[in-house]
C-alpha cells in the first residue's frame, strides 16, 4: 500500500496569488493513496524541505508529489530532499502549478481547479512509480576540439594546462583561424599576429595537445564521457615527418594561378603552399585540384626541389579513430558574400571590398605589403567610404536578422588605421546605430571621431556606381536631412558574419542543436552558455553567436573549465529513466533500432521461456549507458514491448485518466 | 469623408511601419529625393505617428517615380513606396472621376515596365 505525501508550494504570491493553495490541499487529501498533504510559502527553502523530510519520516511516506514550479527549476532539489529522507529519488513527481498554471491564468477559481487536476495527475503517476537506480560509466580522459581558431586554441591550451590530453581538428592546413587574418585588434590596436602566433606555437608545442590540421571529423559515435570519433587526415602529399617548412617548393611551383585564401583571394599562391609564414605546423601542402602533376601527370618540380625528400604524391587520406570524453565545437565564422546586395556593386568594381579583404589590404603580410592602394589600378585613395550593417539586421531574406556585433568596432578600427597612416585620406562611415558596449570600446569610437576626424554619417547608402574610374556613393544623411552624393576611391562593406558552413554537418554528427541562423544552441542562454543541450558537447567562440576576440577567449576558457570539470570525474552517473524492452513481447522488427538517435539499441538472439514454452527469438536490447531516455523507441515499437522507465505507458495513461476523471 | 487614419494607410499598403529601424536606406536609394518635401523615411515615420493629413497634401506623392528602389532595398521589408501608393489611392478616392480613361492605357504601356510601376504611374498622373 503506497502512502503519498502532497506538498503544495505558494512560491510567495507567484502561485498563491492565483491558486487557492488551501483548497488544493483539501482536494488532494481526498485522493486515493494520499496520506499527508500540506502547503508552505517556499517549499524549496530549507524549512520547506525540512517539512518534506519530517513528513516522510513521521507518516512513513512511500512517494511524494510537490506542486510547485517547473521540474526544470527544482525537480533536482526535491529529489535530493527525498533521498535525504531515505526515499528513492525517482519516487518524486512534480506538478507544475506555476508555469503551467498560476503564471498563465488570471481567474483564481479556474486556476485552482486546474492546479487540483495537475496535482491529481501527478498523484496518479507517483502511485505507479517504481524505485530506479542509476548506473555509472567511465570517462575517457581526452577531449576533442573541432576548429583551430583562437577559440579552439584557447580551449585546448586551458584543457592541456589542467593535465588532460586534447586533440584539435582543423580543416585548414594551419591553425590560427580568422584571427590570423586580422591586422590590428580593437580597442588597443595591438598586432593580431603578435598576440596570436605565440599561442599557436604553444598549442603546437604542448605535449598534451595533438594537432590534426588539414583534417575533418568524419563520424561521431557514443555519448558523454565515451565518444568515438573518426578523423579524416586529408592527404597533404607532403610528409609531415620530413618537411622542414623551408618553402623552397612553394617558390618553384609553376602553377601560380590559385587564389590565395589567406589573402581573401586578392593575390595568388602556388599549388604547393604554406598558408603563411607563421603557420603551425609549418608544413607545405599540395592543393591537388590545381597541381600540374595531379592534373596532367607532368611537372613534379617540387619533388625535385625538395632536399628533405618530403614530397609524396602517392599519399592517401588517413582515417584515425579515437575515444574522447568531451567534444568542443569551435567552428567559427565566415563573412557573408555581399554580392547579393547589387546596390553596393561588390563584385562589379574591385574597389568595393569586404572588411576582411580590407583587413588583408592593410596588413604588412597582405597582398600589397600593407600599402593601401585601390585594388583596381593601384592608385593611392583620397576618400574611403565604409558602410556598416551590410546584411546584418536584415529581415528581407538577403541578409541575416541579427546584429553581427563586431562590425561597429572593427570599422572604427579601420577608420583610425587609415587616418593614422595616411592623414591625407578622408574617411566617411555610414551607420545605422553605433553599438560599442565593451571595455574602452565607446572611447575608441569617439577617438575615431574626435582625434582622427572620421566623418560618421547617420544613414545608409542606397547606391554605389562606377563613374570615370572612381566610385560614386549615394546615401542618406538623416540628421542633416539631405541626400549625399560622394566621390570615393574605395567602398568597404562591413558584411554580416555567419557560422562556418561546416558547423551544420558537424553539429548533426554530434546531435547538437543549432538555431535558425545556424549558430549552436546553448543548454541555457544565460546560465549554461558554453554547454550544448547534448551532454558532453561544449561550445567555444563564434559558433555559438557573434563575438569579438576578448569575448571569444573568455568563453573559450569558460568552455575549458566545463570540459575539465567533466574529465575530472571518475565516473558519470547515468540517467535512470532509460528504455527497456520486454523480450516476450518483442517481435524483432528493428523499428526501435532504426529510430534510436544514440545507437543504444542492438538486437540479439535469446532463449526465452514463454509461459513454459521454450523458444529462441531475436529481441531488442537497450544499452542503458548509451540510452538518453528520449522515448522515440517506445513510440516506434508496434508491439508494446519497449517502455521507458519513469515514464511508462501505464504511468502516462494513469495521468491522462486522472486528468479526464 | 473618407478615412484618413494610420490604420487606413497601413491596410491599403499592406506594410508594417513598426518594422522600420530608421536606417535611412530608402532615402539613400531614392532618385527623386531632392524633389520631395517629405522624404521616403519620413513617410514611414509620419504614417507610424498617424500624421496622415500633411502627407495627403504632399508634393512627394507626385515626385515619387514609383521605381520601388526603396521597397527593394529596405532591409526590414518596410515598403515606403507602397505607403506613397496607398496615399495616392486615398487622394483618388476622395476626388471621384479623375482616373485615366481605360482606352488610353494600352498605348501608354511599355512591355518592360513593372506592372506595379504602371499602376502607380497612372494614379500619380491622375491628379
Amino acid at each position: 500500500m503506497q502512502k503519498i505525501g502532497v506538498f503544495v508550494c505558494w512560491c510567495g504570491s507567484n502561485i498563491a496569488g492565483t491558486v487557492d493553495v488551501g483548497r488544493v490541499v483539501e482536494a488532494v487529501r481526498q485522493e486515493p493513496g494520499v496520506a499527508f498533504a500540506a502547503d508552505y510559502q517556499y517549499m524549496c527553502s530549507d524549512s520547506g524541505q525540512n517539512l518534506i523530510k519530517s513528513a516522510v519520516k513521521e507518516h512513513g511516506l512511500t512517494g511524494i508529489v510537490v506542486c510547485s514550479c517547473s521540474p526544470r527549476m527544482h525537480e533536482a532539489t526535491f529529489k535530493k530532499t527525498a533521498a535525504a529522507a531515505g526515499l528513492n529519488p525517482y519516487m518524486v513527481e512534480i506538478a507544475n502549478i506555476r508555469e503551467h498554471c498560476s503564471w498563465i491564468h488570471k481567474n483564481m477559481e479556474e486556476a485552482t481547479e486546474k492546479a487540483i487536476v495537475l496535482a491529481r495527475a501527478a498523484i496518479a503517476k507517483v502511485l505507479k512509480d517504481a524505485p530506479l537506480t542509476s548506473g555509472t560509466t567511465e570517462v575517457t580522459k581526452r577531449a576533442l576540439v573541432i576548429g583551430g581558431g583562437i577559440a579552439g586554441i584557447q580551449t585546448a591550451l586551458d584543457i592541456a594546462e589542467a593535465g588532460f590530453a586534447v586533440d584539435i581538428v582543423e580543416k585548414q592546413p594551419t591553425i590560427g583561424g580568422r584571427m590570423a587574418q586580422l591586422d590590428k585588434t580593437f580597442p588597443t590596436l595591438d598586432c593580431s599576429a603578435c598576440i596570436l602566433t605565440p599561442k599557436m606555437v604553444d598549442a603546437g608545442a604542448n605535449e598534451n595537445i595533438e594537432l590534426f590540421t588539414y583534417s575533418e571529423v568524419e563520424s561521431v559515435k557514443g555519448f558523454v564521457g565515451n565518444f568515438t570519433v573518426t578523423i579524416r587526415k586529408k592527404a597533404r602529399s607532403v610528409r609531415a615527418d620530413l618537411c622542414t617548412g623551408c618553402g623552397e617548393c612553394t617558390e618553384k611551383c609553376p602553377s601560380r594561378k590559385t587564389k590565395n585564401e589567406f589573402n581573401m583571394g586578392m593575390d595568388t599562391r602556388g599549388a604547393i603552399y604554406i598558408p603563411y609564414a607563421q603557420a603551425v605546423p609549418k608544413i607545405a601542402v599540395i592543393d591537388r585540384e590545381h597541381c600540374l602533376h595531379f592534373k596532367t601527370g607532368k611537372c613534379g618540380l617540387c619533388e625535385r626541389t625538395c632536399s628533405a625528400k618530403a614530397i609524396d604524391f602517392a599519399q592517401e587520406d588517413e582515417l584515425v579513430t579515437r575515444n574522447y570524453g568531451a567534444i568542443v565545437m569551435a567552428t567559427g565564422f565566415q563573412m557573408i558574400d555581399p554580392s547579393g546586395f547589387g546596390e553596393f556593386g561588390y563584385g562589379k568594381s574591385k574597389d568595393v571590398l569586404t572588411s576582411l579583404e580590407f583587413e588583408r589590404l592593410m596588413n604588412a603580410a597582405g597582398p600589397t605589403g600593407g600599402h593601401l592602394v585601390c585594388p583596381s589600378d593601384g592608385r593611392h585613395p583620397k576618400h574611403i567610404v565604409f558602410i556598416q550593417c551590410v546584411g546584418s539586421r536584415d529581415t528581407s531574406g538577403c541578409g541575416k536578422p541579427y546584429c553581427s556585433k563586431i562590425c561597429c568596432m572593427y570599422t572604427a578600427k579601420h577608420a583610425i588605421l587609415v587616418r593614422d597612416k595616411y592623414p591625407d585620406v578622408s574617411v566617411t562611415v555610414f551607420y545605422i546605430d553605433v553599438r560599442t558596449p565593451g571595455k574602452n570600446f565607446d572611447e575608441f569610437y569617439r577617438r575615431a571621431v574626435e582625434e582622427y576626424g572620421v566623418q560618421y554619417v547617420k544613414g545608409m547608402v542606397g547606391k554605389v556606381t562606377r563613374e570615370g574610374g572612381r566610385l560614386k556613393v549615394q546615401g542618406s544623411d538623416l540628421l542633416n536631412d539631405r541626400q549625399l552624393h560622394l566621390e570615393a576611391d574605395m567602398v568597404v562593406l562591413a558584411a554580416a558574419i555567419e557560422p562556418d558552413p561546416t558547423a551544420r554537418s558537424v553539429a548533426s554528427m554530434l546531435t547538437a542543436s543549432i538555431d535558425t541562423n545556424g549558430f549552436m544552441t546553448e543548454a541555457h542562454p544565460k546560465l549554461r552558455p558554453v554547454e550544448s543541450p547534448t551532454a558532453g558537447v561544449f561550445l567555444s567562440g563564434v559558433c555559438q553567436g557573434p563575438k569579438d576576440i576578448p569575448e571569444t577567449v573568455a568563453q573559450a576558457s569558460a568552455c575549458a573549465a566545463k570540459v575539465i570539470g567533466l574529465l575530472c570525474k571518475q565516473k558519470l552517473v547515468n540517467n535512470a529513466c532509460v528504455a527497456s524492452s520486454d523480450p516476450l513481447l518483442c517481435n524483432g522488427c528493428s523499428s526501435c533500432e532504426k529510430v534510436c538517435p544514440y545507437g543504444a539499441i542492438t538486437y540479439e538472439e535469446r532463449e526465452l521461456n514463454d509461459k513454459g514454452v521454450r523458444r529462441t527469438a531475436r529481441v531488442a536490447v537497450v544499452n542503458e549507458a548509451v540510452c538518453q531516455g528520449c522515448g522515440a523507441c517506445t513510440v516506434a515499437c508496434p508491439s508494446g514491448a519497449m517502455d521507458l522507465k519513469g515514464f511508462t505507458n501505464q504511468q502516462i495513461m494513469a495521468e491522462v485518466d486522472a486528468i479526464c476523471r | 469623408m473618407p478615412e484618413t487614419t494610420r490604420e487606413t494607410v497601413l491596410r491599403i499598403s499592406g506594410t508594417n511601419t513598426r518594422k522600420c529601424m530608421l536606417c535611412g536606406k530608402c532615402s539613400g536609394s531614392c532618385p527623386a529625393y531632392d524633389a520631395m518635401d517629405y522624404r521616403p523615411h519620413q513617410f514611414v515615420a509620419m504614417v507610424e505617428r498617424g500624421e496622415i493629413a500633411p502627407l495627403l497634401q504632399s508634393k512627394s506623392l507626385y515626385a515619387c517615380m514609383s521605381c520601388f528602389a526603396c521597397v527593394e532595398r529596405c532591409p526590414r521589408g518596410v515598403q515606403p513606396a507602397s505607403l506613397i501608393e496607398a496615399l495616392r489611392a486615398m487622394v483618388l478616392r476622395e476626388r471621384e472621376h479623375t482616373r485615366l480613361p481605360a482606352q488610353l492605357i494600352p498605348e501608354l504601356i511599355d512591355a518592360g515596365t513593372p506592372q506595379q510601376a504602371v499602376v502607380s504611374a497612372f494614379r500619380k498622373l491622375s491628379k
